[in-house]
């Protein structure tokens, strides 16, 4: 933020202060509002006999974590959510950097048309294909395999990573790849030894904002994979619901609050990182 | 840095498509999962394509379309889709994310960081637990009905009488923290020194607002608006673990629909005219968009 500079008169100071007075009071009323939905998941979680309703934990216990806390119901969907998102993550990380490289070193006339077309591929509507995705995977039996749903997640964020990776890697300056081409260097060697090492920072931001969004994505999967020993965090959340009859709530609350974890840790990584408001903003400026 | 060089038109195509070459394995995955199931939505929107499988696949037209653009519950769900995109994202997002943007620059450091805080924490919480917490923020012993009757409110069972609504509030919820980043990236490039002018002018803070501060930063918003436009239409993990698109279709947007369609019902040819449907909505909204964004840049 930058520092306001001094203001002239004294009624506008006055102003001012009553002008930031309400501007708190409007912040707070609408976090209020944002917070209260989520009171209901860390009060469910600890609470030994959690309904839908809102009510301070009784029992205070964690039984329902250390209920929930096995391989079937817990560890497996994380580990299998890990490999779908590490996996989608690293496929979109390799494929953005190399794409990147292009076009962000070299003019042709295709750069701009592509570009284009890369800006527009970020704002499809993935759910809209998933029928056709599905379709096509039956086809070409890649349904129901990791390999299949991890491809495709990547190619789902390939779009906005290389648009975002693009973006940092022209912050690089060309003419330290300049010296390194004289020295007779190809441009992969530079890529590698002179713009990925300068450009850590950014790529951490892409990779983050990528794995966060793919932990977070329900419907790829639940249309992808159809094995019960293979779904994710964000599909096997479901088996809480009706399978035995009753949803066991305050069991549903612990494992939502240990599934949205790995998101939360590594947005505040993220944000420490880089002050708050990561700069894709600069993506948006149109 | 492109220096003019006298080349062999043949030579420099060959550069040309080394210099590419590292935008292959991008290039070629985006080919086959994005245009590729886009084609094949082309082809089998089409033909009476079945999940079931057994029976061979036959070419029908027009015949899906046609059956889509009569029948009634296409109206509904196209009905309740555009409510869900207007009121949560035209509307809720734009708008509050705006007023934040806009009342975090006014404000102090505290309220400031707990707030974004706040609205960034749910924007990073996955879908379907944001689904969970306003099935149980909304439900019929839930904090809000409990807040209403402490107020001696009526309290009612908002997900069956007011479904759709309460699915966009969730979505305004869930997707507010969006739009005030990109807003608040935008207004701290807009120079301080304008407003002040307009304030020593005489503007008070509204007319400062509508007249500079807005006008400076359109762009963005027109931009933020097609993004936020195309991000909504395609909602689904939200809605469906909400109200699996119920009670009797009052919350089935068209994702839900198409869903319902292609593997509820096994209908893979009407499923992917409905998908296909929806990507042609998706354009139409970013064509619209983009036509004001020519416009402003035929103004200027």
């Amino acid at each position: 933020m930058t520092v306001a500079p001094t203001r002239p008169v004294r009624p506008r100071v006055a102003r001012g202060l009553a002008g930031r007075g309400a501007a708190n009071l409007a912040l707070l009323v609408v976090g209020f509002a944002f917070v209260i939905p989520m009171v209901w998941v860390v009060a469910a979680a600890f609470n030994g006999t959690a309904g839908l309703s809102v009510s301070w934990p009784q029992p205070w216990t964690f039984d329902n974590f250390r209920a929930v806390l096995n391989v079937e119901t817990t560890y497996r969907p994380m580990l299998n959510g890990l490999l779908l998102c590490g996996g989608g993550t690293l496929v979109t990380m390799v494929g953005a950097v190399l794409a990147a490289y292009p076009l962000s070193r070299y003019r042709s006339r295709w750069s701009r048309p592509f570009l284009l077309t890369i800006l527009f591929a970020t704002g499809l509507p993935i759910t809209a294909i998933m029928v056709p995705v599905y379709g096509l995977f039956v086809q070409i039996n890649l349904i129901d395999t990791v390999l299949g749903t991890v491809l495709f997640m990547a190619t789902s964020a390939l779009p906005i990573s290389i648009w975002l990776t693009k973006n940092f890697m022209d912050g690089v300056p060309v003419e330290l790849e300049e010296a390194a081409w004289t020295d007779g260097a190809s441009p992969m060697q530079a890529l590698r030894h002179i713009i990925l090492p300068l450009m850590w920072p950014g790529m951490s931001v892409v990779a983050i904002y990528t794995f966060i969004g793919l932990w977070g994505n329900f419907f790829v999967p639940f249309v992808l994979l159809l094995s019960n020993d293979q779904l994710p965090a964000s599909v096997s959340i479901f088996t809480f619901f009706g399978q035995y009859g009753e949803i066991v709530y305050g069991q549903l609350a612990a494992y939502s609050l240990l599934y949205s974890l790995p998101a939360v840790v590594l947005y505040l990584f993220l944000a420490r990182r880089l002050g708050g408001a990561f700069n894709f903003g600069g993506a948006v400026k149109g | 840095m492109t220096t003019v060089q006298l080349e062999h038109p043949h030579a420099q195509r060959r550069r040309t498509l080394v210099r590419g070459l590292p935008l292959a394995p991008a290039v070629v995955l985006m080919l086959v999962f994005l245009l590729g199931p886009i084609l094949y939505c082309l082809y089998s929107a089409f033909t009476d394509m079945a999940l079931t499988g057994s029976s061979e696949t036959s070419f029908v037209g027009f015949e899906n379309f046609r059956k889509i653009f009569t029948s009634d519950e296409f109206g509904r769900a196209l009905g309740y889709t555009l409510f869900f995109t207007i009121v949560s994202a035209i509307i809720g997002q734009n708008v509050l994310g705006m007023f934040l943007a806009l009342t975090m620059r006014a404000g102090g450091p505290v309220a400031r960081a707990v707030v974004s805080a706040v609205v960034i924490g749910a924007w990073v919480l996955p879908e379907v637990v944001a689904g969970y917490l306003w099935l149980a923020f909304l439900g019929e012993d839930g904090p809000l009905n409990q807040i209403l009757g402490f107020l001696h409110l009526p309290t009612q069972d908002w997900l069956f009488s007011l479904p759709i609504l309460a699915v966009s509030l969730a979505n305004i919820w869930r997707g507010t923290a969006f739009s005030m980043l990109v807003y608040s990236a935008a207004l701290s490039e807009v120079p301080r020194e304008i407003e002040e002018a307009a304030t020593m002018d005489g503007a008070g803070t509204i007319r400062r607002l509508v007249s500079v501060t807005i006008p400076m930063v359109r762009r963005t918003i027109a931009t933020n608006l097609m993004l936020i436009t195309l991000q909504t239409l395609s909602v689904f993990g939200l809605i469906w673990t909400m109200t699996r698109g119920g009670p009797s279709g009052a919350s089935t947007t068209l994702p839900l629909f198409a869903y319902q369609q292609a593997f509820q019902l096994s209908q893979l040819g009407y499923g992917t005219a409905l998908a296909l449907v929806l990507l042609a909505l998706g354009g139409v909204f970013s064509l619209i968009y983009l036509r004001i964004l020519r416009l402003e840049d035929g103004v200027r």
